[in-house]
C-alpha cells in the first residue's frame, strides 16, 4: 500500500509567548515542531504500512527549513520524504496550499491512502485535507477516530461526530484527517534518527509539479486576510445561589433570553 | 551547558533519552515510587526506541556507542527516575560479563535479545554474607559430567525476577581462594533457579530486588564465562565498565534536584521576594550546579577512557562513582532543604531524588570500597615508579 503523508511545520504553542502590547504572538526564537495533529497521521501511516507493507511517503509544502520535520517525519518510520517548496507558493491561502498538495501527490502518481491531521496548530482551518481530496476528486473521510480495515481498493473507518461517530466504508484511494483519538504516536528511534540524518529528502519546485501559476501563492488565493485581532477575554459567568426550585427556574429564565433573545 | 563535544550520534541519545524521560517518565515515576511496580511500559518505549541496545555493538544488533553512549542514556533517563531507569543500566551490569568475557556463540545467542530489548539481564555476585566482602560468596558450582550444579543464595539482586538472563559468580573449588570462583550464564526457567520475595526499599522502589536461588540448578558448561576459576577477574572487570553507569544514574538524579530547586527557588516567594534572590539560596545553587558539572565532567571522562580502550580504568572508574555518587547525596539533600517544608512530603518530587541518590553510594561498591580501590592503585602506581 502506497501511504502519503502531509504535514505542516508550526511553531511549537507551549513555548509561544504573546507581546503584551500588540497582542499578537512573539514568534522569533520559537521552535519549530511538527504540527501535533499531524503526529497522529504520520503514526496512523506507519501503523498501515506495519500491517499492510509498501511504504509512506511523507509530504509538505513550506520554507527550506521544513525539512527538519521532514527528517523528523523519517525518524517516526517514514520512508520516503518531500519538501515543495519555491518563492512562488508564498502567501497560500488553505485553497492554493491544497492544490499544491494536490499536484505534488499527482506527481507521485502511485497512491491508496492520503493521511492528514485533522487541522494545524497555528491556522486551525481544517480545510487542507478536504481541499486536497477536492483537487484530487478522490472521496475524504474527516476527523477519523480509528481504522477498522483497509485493503486493497477499499477502507471501512470510524468518523469522530459532535454526537457520537460514523462508520464509513469507501473506496480507495481515499483522503482521511485523523484525531488524535487515533493512536498513540511512537517515540523515535536511534535507528530511526540515524535514518533521518542520512536520508535524501526530495525537493521540489512549481515547474517540478507543473502548477497553475494563477493557482498558487497569494494570486491562487481567494482568501484575504482584512483583519486580525484578539478577541475580548470571555466575561465571567454568573453562579446562581438560593433556593434550588429558585435557581432552576431562573436558569431557564436566562436561557429562554440566550435562545430567543 | 559546559560543552562536552559530544558526537553527533552521543546528542542523538542524549536528546532521546531526554525526551523519553521527559514525556514518558517523568509523568509516571511518582506512580511507580508509590506502587514498587516493575516498569514494563517504559520498558517497551525504551526497546522500540533501540535505547536497550545503546551500548552493545552493532554486529549484535546494538548502536555501539560504548560506555559513553550508556553513560548519557543512563544519566537522561535518570533525570526522570533513577528507580525507572534501572530496568535498563542494571541490565547492562548483567550484560557487560557477556561482553567483556563471553565467547562468540554466547554473545551471538544473547546480546542480540538483549540490543532489541526483548529481554533484561541481571548480575548475581552478592551475597547475604557476602557484599563488600565478594571473596566470601558460598554460592557454589559443582562439576558433574558436562554440567554444573549450583546450589546457594544470591541477595539484593537488581532486576532479579525479571530479567530472562543471570550473569552468576559461584565457587566452583574453595581450595583456590580468590581462584576458585566462576562466573556463568543462567536463563531464567531453567530447573532449580527460583526468586525470593521482593524487597521493601527506601528508593528506587520502581526497580525490583530479589534473591535469586539455586536449588540444585543444572547449567551446561558451555555457560561458562571465560574459564573456570576466573569468575572473580569477570566481577572485578564487570565493575569497571560498569561504574561509569551507577555514576551517570547519580548525576542524572543529581541534574533534576538541581532543575528542581532552581525552578522552585525562584518561583516561592519569602519576605515579599523570590527566594532565588537570597545569597544562601544562590551560594547553594551555585555549589550544587557546580558539583553536578564536575561529577559528570569524571563521568564522561572515565567512559571516554574505558571506550578508548585504556587498560588502566579501576582507578577513575570508582572516582567518578564515588564522586558522583557523593554529589547526588548532598545535592538532593540539599534541594530538600531549599524546598524547606515542602521538600519534605511526597507531595513534591524532591524527597524521592534524595532517598533515591542514597543507593548510589552503596551498591555495585559501597564508596569504601571504591576509596579502597582507588588507594590500591595509587601505592600500585607508586611502586611500579619507583
Amino acid at each position: 500500500m502506497n501511504i502519503i503523508v502531509c504535514i505542516k511545520q508550526v511553531p511549537n504553542t507551549t513555548q509561544v509567548r504573546i507581546n503584551p502590547e500588540t497582542n499578537t504572538l512573539i514568534r522569533e526564537g520559537v521552535e519549530s515542531v511538527i504540527n501535533p495533529f499531524d503526529t497522529y497521521a504520520i503514526e496512523e501511516g506507519v501503523r498501515i504500512k506495519d500491517k499492510t507493507g509498501g511504504k509512506v511517503t511523507v509530504v509538505t509544502m513550506g520554507p527550506p527549513q521544513a525539512e527538519d520535520a521532514l527528517r523528523e517525519a523519517i525518524s517516526l518510520g517514514c520512508d520516503e520524504a518531500i519538501l515543495v517548496s519555491d518563492r512562488k507558493f508564498a502567501g497560500s491561502d488553505t485553497w492554493a496550499t491544497s492544490y499544491t498538495l494536490s499536484q505534488t501527490i499527482r506527481k507521485i502518481k502511485d497512491y491508496d491512502i492520503i493521511i492528514c491531521g485533522k487541522q494545524a496548530s497555528d491556522g486551525d482551518t481544517a480545510q487542507v485535507g478536504p481541499g486536497i481530496s477536492a483537487h484530487l476528486d478522490i472521496p475524504q473521510v474527516t476527523y477519523v477516530r480509528k481504522i477498522e480495515e483497509i485493503s486493497a481498493g477499499h477502507a471501512k473507518v470510524e468518523r469522530l461526530t459532535e454526537e457520537g461517530y460514523e462508520i464509513i466504508e469507501s473506496k480507495l484511494p481515499l483522503v482521511i484527517t485523523v484525531v488524535k483519538e487515533i493512536n498513540e504516536p511512537r517515540m523515535p528511534s536511534l535507528k530511526g534518527k540515524m535514518r533521518a540524518k542520512n536520508a535524501q529528502v526530495l525537493k521540489w519546485n512549481a515547474d517540478d509539479i507543473e502548477c497553475n501559476v494563477n493557482d498558487i501563492g497569494l494570486n491562487g488565493s481567494p482568501t484575504r486576510v482584512i483583519k486580525i485581532f484578539t478577541p475580548p477575554p470571555r466575561k465571567g459567568g454568573e453562579i446562581l445561589k438560593g433556593d434550588t426550585h429558585e435557581v432552576v427556574a431562573k436558569a431557564a429564565d436566562l436561557l429562554k433570553n440566550v435562545i430567543i433573545g | 551547558m559546559v560543552d562536552y563535544l559530544l558526537t553527533e550520534e552521543q546528542k542523538m541519545i542524549k536528546e532521546l533519552c531526554h525526551k523519553i524521560a521527559l514525556e514518558k517518565i517523568k509523568p509516571v515515576a511518582a506512580e511507580y515510587d508509590e506502587k514498587e511496580e516493575f516498569p514494563w511500559p517504559i520498558v517497551k518505549i525504551l526497546a522500540d526506541s533501540d535505547v536497550c541496545g545503546v551500548y552493545i555493538p552493532e554486529q549484535y544488533g546494538g548502536m555501539g556507542a560504548g560506555i559513553m553512549g550508556m553513560a548519557i542514556a543512563t544519566e537522561e533517563l535518570s533525570w526522570g527516575c533513577g528507580g525507572i531507569a534501572l530496568a535498563f543500566a542494571a541490565t547492562g551490569l548483567g550484560t557487560f560479563p557477556i561482553l567483556l568475557f563471553g565467547n562468540d556463540e554466547q554473545k551471538k545467542k544473547y546480546l542480540p535479545v538483549i540490543a532489541s530489548g526483548k529481554k533484561l539481564a541481571a548480575f548475581a555476585l552478592t551475597e547475604a554474607e557476602a557484599g563488600s566482602d565478594a571473596g566470601s560468596i558460598k554460592t557454589t558450582a559443582k562439576k558433574d559430567g558436562d554440567y554444573y550444579i549450583l546450589n546457594g543464595t544470591k541477595q539484593w539482586i537488581t532486576n532479579g525476577g525479571e530479567a530472562d538472563i543471570y550473569s552468576v559468580v559461584a565457587i566452583t573449588d574453595k581450595t583456590k581462594g580468590a581462584r576458585g570462583a566462576t562466573a556463568f550464564i543462567v536463563e531464567k526457567g531453567t530447573k532449580g533457579l527460583e526468586f525470593g520475595k521482593k524487597e521493601k526499599k527506601l528508593g528506587i522502589r520502581a526497580s525490583a530486588t530479589r534473591e535469586v536461588i539455586f536449588t540444585d540448578c543444572r547449567v551446561h558448561k558451555d555457560n561458562i564465562l571465560s574459564r573456570e576459576g576466573m569468575g572473580f577477574i569477570v566481577a572485578m572487570k564487570t565493575f569497571d565498565s560498569s561504574r561509569p553507569g551507577v555514576a551517570a544514574q547519580a548525576v542524572g538524579i543529581a541534574q533534576r534536584a538541581l532543575d528542581e530547586a532552581t525552578a522552585y527557588a525562584h518561583q516561592r516567594k519569602q519576605f515579599g521576594q523570590a527566594i532565588s534572590s537570597f545569597q544562601g539560596i544562590q551560594f547553594m545553587l551555585a555549589d550544587m550546579a557546580t558539583q553536578v558539572e564536575s561529577a559528570r565532567a569524571l563521568v564522561y571522562s572515565a567512559a571516554r577512557m574505558i571506550d578508548a580502550g585504556s587498560k588502566d580504568i579501576a582507578k577513575v572508574s570508582a572516582m567518578c562513582k564515588l564522586l558522583a555518587s557523593d554529589t547526588a547525596m548532598k545535592v538532593t539533600t540539599d534541594a530538600v532543604q531549599i524546598f524547606g517544608g515542602y521538600g519534605y512530603m511526597r507531595e513534591y518530587p524532591v524527597e524521592k531524588l534524595m532517598r533515591d541518590a542514597k543507593i548510589t553510594q552503596i551498591y555495585e561498591g559501597t564508596n569504601q570500597i571504591q576509596r579502597s580501590v582507588i588507594a590500591m592503585n595509587l601505592i600500585k602506581e607508586l611502586a611500579k615508579n619507583k
